[in-house]
């Protein structure tokens, strides 16, 4: 049965996905994307869309609650505004959700989001995986593979066959002959396989919050990825004047300080592709972030040439981010635009700040490549 | 809805169960509107609540939105709608299939006490919609009323195109908030008599004081106060000239009426208007009307209506129903507390000249006059008192002691919100202001000719707290949409007197 609301809420889908409306998506509030990251769960808030009115700042007004506490205490939690237009007595509270969502669930909403393409493979099948499946029947087998079904079906054959079925008192014996058991055939599987090698600049500049806007960015584009590709790999590379390969935890958690030579980072890459990676056999996703200041024109002359040499004839694409940070100058995006005006491979986005992540992603990933 | 007539009739057994609870409900004096339930799935639920309770309203994608919110959080399991009760005579409530039948009875004697609300309470008289000739009863149609305005609104979608149409509403809604809750209660304003005959008003003479003597003049009349009443005059002449005369709090009642909008666009604002209007009671008493409701659930659950072997079921929805939380007032706890603190006050005669001022302690803690008052009282505050009134009158230190209550605010330098203070005084005052207007800012149209360039002229009665500035601005903006001449609003920000404008195409600030 189709709803009335069903029109209504199709359109504010479409005003949520910026397909009409344009001028509405400002008002939407993205929140927290990213909640908990342990265990496969996470929450998630729910698309909302403000019509502004005149209404008091935020921390202007405080209010009055009940419960345990001393004057001081923090209150856990931010307090929430009541809903602006009162229906008598309905539902208990306007409590903020928290939805838990499997990873699977999580990057189908992702690309329903953002509309992103699913991926294109490479078409690369030189790696492939064995796998048994239950095509057919047979005679013999093991007891454990038999087919009750198709024995009690031959035997129920036979029986009327011969004569011996009585209807009235249905017995069905099978005999050694009537047993069928179910036969399986090893196929080969050509794999996708897939890696993802994140590179981010842990020099003196990058501050708390551009790791902490990385840490998400990185987690929503493994999230996607993940959907895309099984067995998919991670490698994370640090970098400030040297490179060096890190596990996952140390990735988002150093900070070092000193100054900044990307190409380190690119040549580390490029050395990991080329020993464990072979680009007719992956799909290769290179990440790198950055505040983009680096340590000199030299050195930026050196990444343009690794990346123009190695890392782009090998990756799916390469992907650039730059945060903005208070000291860095940024000229790391405009040289690479400079470079690589309109290379297909190479994708540049500024993250300004966390709001700014949506769309980066969708800047990423949303040629499907 | 065709579909809903089809098969939202109550069963059999809930409909025994009504017509008990109904009788019960009239036998502790709850007076009601003829009360019309029906059963919902949980997404014929989550639709019609999307809808504010009224199935047949004007299209508009917030509905949509209220809708996913609501289904989503049904589908995962983190909070479902139990009852939806609208403002009708009939009234009309739906009731969520698949509940256990201590929710539904649980539900139902909740509903019957909202209705007897929204049928007693002086602030929804604003929403009668006349009296019924033959039987004097108060007809409140808003079923079709909205269906009215469905259809409207429809009407002029198909003719203009959806996406106008929305984008208008969109601006209308905008100013939403901007509607005057005192209107309902204000005389009739007669309209300026247009005849051609009306005399010319007599030219004024200045009004000076009486002298008998002719030699006192010049100091009983001297020159200054000479000047100073013609001034006066002068300043009312100006005053007399100016439009509106009194600034005016209904601005969507004075865009309405005077701004030179299109035939579907005043249809359209008079549609958002006069919704504004009927949901506007169910904001000025929201704690009330919980509490109200609460209180009778409870006392008719536990004294009547309960089996014994539902009653840990009902206490445990009850339970939740009432819980607290951190930064955030629970309407049904506050509302349902203070009722029965004034019940048990005026059952035990805790009231009067004696009892404010008797400072003892241990004689206020025993104090019990037998007076046995208290049913009838909370009657009467149900009928008399708003949200506002309701606190101011009877929220008293005790009560704030006893209910653990305290206000709270954003602390700035510590970056978190905190506790701020246990004191009557200020748990008192927060809860009123942001009680006061429904928590919306007090905003009048002063001046329809701005400049003398019939530019539109609002200001923001600033009562402390500033208004959030980028939604400000964009109020502005659709108020210049509305009015088709640019927009000043003069507010403070940040304690300095400021003009917020909208030109038509750019935003501009300044310093008054």
């Amino acid at each position: 049965m189709s709803l009335r609301i069903d029109q209504d809420h199709s359109r504010f889908r479409n005003i949520v996905r910026g397909r009409i409306r344009e001028n509405l998506r400002k008002y939407i509030s993205q929140g927290e994307l990213l909640g908990r990251q342990g265990k496969d769960i996470v929450s998630i808030p729910i698309p909302h869309i403000d019509i502004p009115k005149l209404r008091f700042g935020d921390k202007q007004q405080g209010g009055v609650a009940q419960g345990d506490g001393d004057p001081g205490d923090a209150l856990s939690g931010s307090p929430q505004d009541g809903d602006g237009q009162g229906k008598a007595g309905d539902q208990p509270g306007d409590h903020p959700l928290e939805v838990e969502l499997t990873l699977d669930e999580l990057a189908d909403i992702l690309g329903e989001e953002l509309a992103l393409p699913n991926i294109e493979n490479k078409g690369k099948s030189a790696i492939v995986d064995k796998k048994d499946r239950y095509v057919g029947v047979r005679n013999v087998g093991p007891n454990s593979l038999r087919h009750f079904r198709r024995t009690f079906r031959s035997a129920l054959r036979r029986q009327i066959a011969l004569g011996t079925y009585d209807p009235k008192r249905p017995v069905i014996i099978p005999t050694r002959d009537d047993m069928r058991y179910k036969s399986w055939k090893t196929e080969e599987e050509p794999v996708a396989n897939a890696v993802i090698i994140y590179m981010m600049d842990v020099s003196g500049s990058m501050g708390d919050e551009q790791k902490e806007i990385v840490r998400i960015e990185s987690f929503w584009i493994d999230t996607w990825l993940r959907k895309q590709y099984k067995g998919i790999e991670t490698r994370f590379i640090i970098h400030d004047a040297a490179a060096r390969e890190v596990d996952r935890n140390t990735f988002f958690r150093t900070r070092e300080s000193g100054g900044t030579m990307i190409s380190s980072a690119y040549r580390l890459a490029a050395e990991i592709i080329e020993r464990d990676y072979p680009a007719s056999q992956w799909n290769i996703y290179p990440f790198h972030f950055s505040d983009g200041d680096n340590w000199s024109v030299d050195d930026t002359l050196l990444c343009v040439d690794i990346l123009k040499k190695l890392l782009l004839p090998a990756s799916n694409v390469f992907c650039y981010g730059q945060v903005d940070s208070p000291y860095g100058s940024g000229q790391f995006i405009k040289d690479l635009k400079e470079h690589f005006s309109d290379h297909e491979r190479l994708i540049t986005s500024e993250i300004n700040d966390r709001e700014a992540i949506v769309g980066s992603i969708r800047e990423f990933l949303g040629e499907g490549k | 809805m065709a579909q809903f007539a089809l098969k939202t009739a109550l069963p059999n057994y809930l409909r025994d169960e009504q017509k008990r609870i109904e009788g019960f409900v009239r036998g502790v004096g709850l007076d009601i509107f003829p009360t019309i339930f029906e059963m919902l799935s949980y997404d014929q639920m989550n639709e019609v609540a999307a809808y504010g309770g009224f199935p047949t309203r004007y299209p508009h994608w917030r509905w949509g939105m209220e809708y996913e919110r609501l289904s989503k959080s049904h589908e995962y399991g983190l909070s479902k709608i139990y009852e939806l009760v609208i403002n009708n005579n009939p009234s009309i409530a739906y009731l969520l299939e698949g509940n256990s039948l201590v929710d539904q009875k649980l539900v139902m004697a909740h509903v019957y006490a909202h209705v007897d609300f929204f049928k007693n309470n002086f602030c929804f008289k604003m929403t009668s919609q006349g009296r019924d000739q033959r039987t004097g009863d108060d007809i409140r149609k808003w079923i079709d009323t909205m269906a009215n305005h469905g259809a409207t609104i429809r009407k002029w979608a198909n003719r203009i195109g959806l996406e106008t149409i929305e984008q208008f509403i969109d601006a209308c809604l905008s100013l939403e908030n901007l509607i005057d809750p005192q209107k309902p209660f204000l005389p009739k304003e007669t309209s300026p008599s247009t005849s051609e005959e009306e005399e010319l008003p007599e030219p004024q003479e200045v009004p000076l004081l009486r002298v008998d003597r002719e030699y006192m003049e010049s100091f009983i009349n001297p020159a200054e106060f000479v000047d100073s009443q013609k001034k006066k005059l002068a300043e009312e002449a100006e005053q007399a000239q100016r439009f509106p005369t009194e600034p005016q709090r209904d601005v969507l009642g004075f865009l309405l009426d005077n701004a030179p909008l299109q035939r579907w666009e005043r249809e359209c604002l008079a549609v958002i208007r006069a919704e504004a209007y009927y949901f506007l009671p169910q904001m000025q008493t929201k704690i009330m009307n919980e509490g109200w409701a609460s209180y009778w659930h409870s006392r008719l659950m536990t004294e009547k209506i309960c089996d014994p072997s539902e009653i840990v079921d009902y206490a445990d929805r009850c339970a939740s129903v009432l819980a607290t939380s951190p930064g955030q007032l629970n309407p049904y706890k506050l509302g349902i507390e203070l009722f029965r603190h004034i019940e048990n006050r005026w059952n035990r005669g805790q009231f009067g000249k004696e009892w404010d001022e008797c400072e003892d302690w241990g004689l206020r803690r025993h104090w019990d006059r037998r007076t046995g008052l208290g049913r009838d009282k909370i009657f009467e505050v149900r009928a008399l008192y708003n949200d506002v009134t309701f606190i101011d009158e009877y929220l008293t230190e005790d009560f704030v002691f006893d209910q653990k209550m305290y206000s709270f605010g954003y602390n700035q330098r510590n970056d978190r919100w905190e506790i701020e203070s246990r004191t009557f005084d200020d748990v008192k005052n927060q809860l009123l202001t942001s009680l006061t207007n429904a928590g919306s800012p007090i905003i009048y149209v002063v001046d329809a000719n701005h400049g003398n360039r019939s530019e539109l002229l609002l200001e923001h009665t600033h009562q402390g707290a500033d208004l959030r500035l980028d939604w400000a601005k964009e109020v502005v903006k659709a108020l210049c949409r509305v009015w088709t001449r640019p927009v000043e609003l003069h507010t403070i920000v940040d304690e300095k007197p400021t003009a917020l404008r909208f030109d038509g195409k750019d935003h501009s600030q300044r310093s008054l």
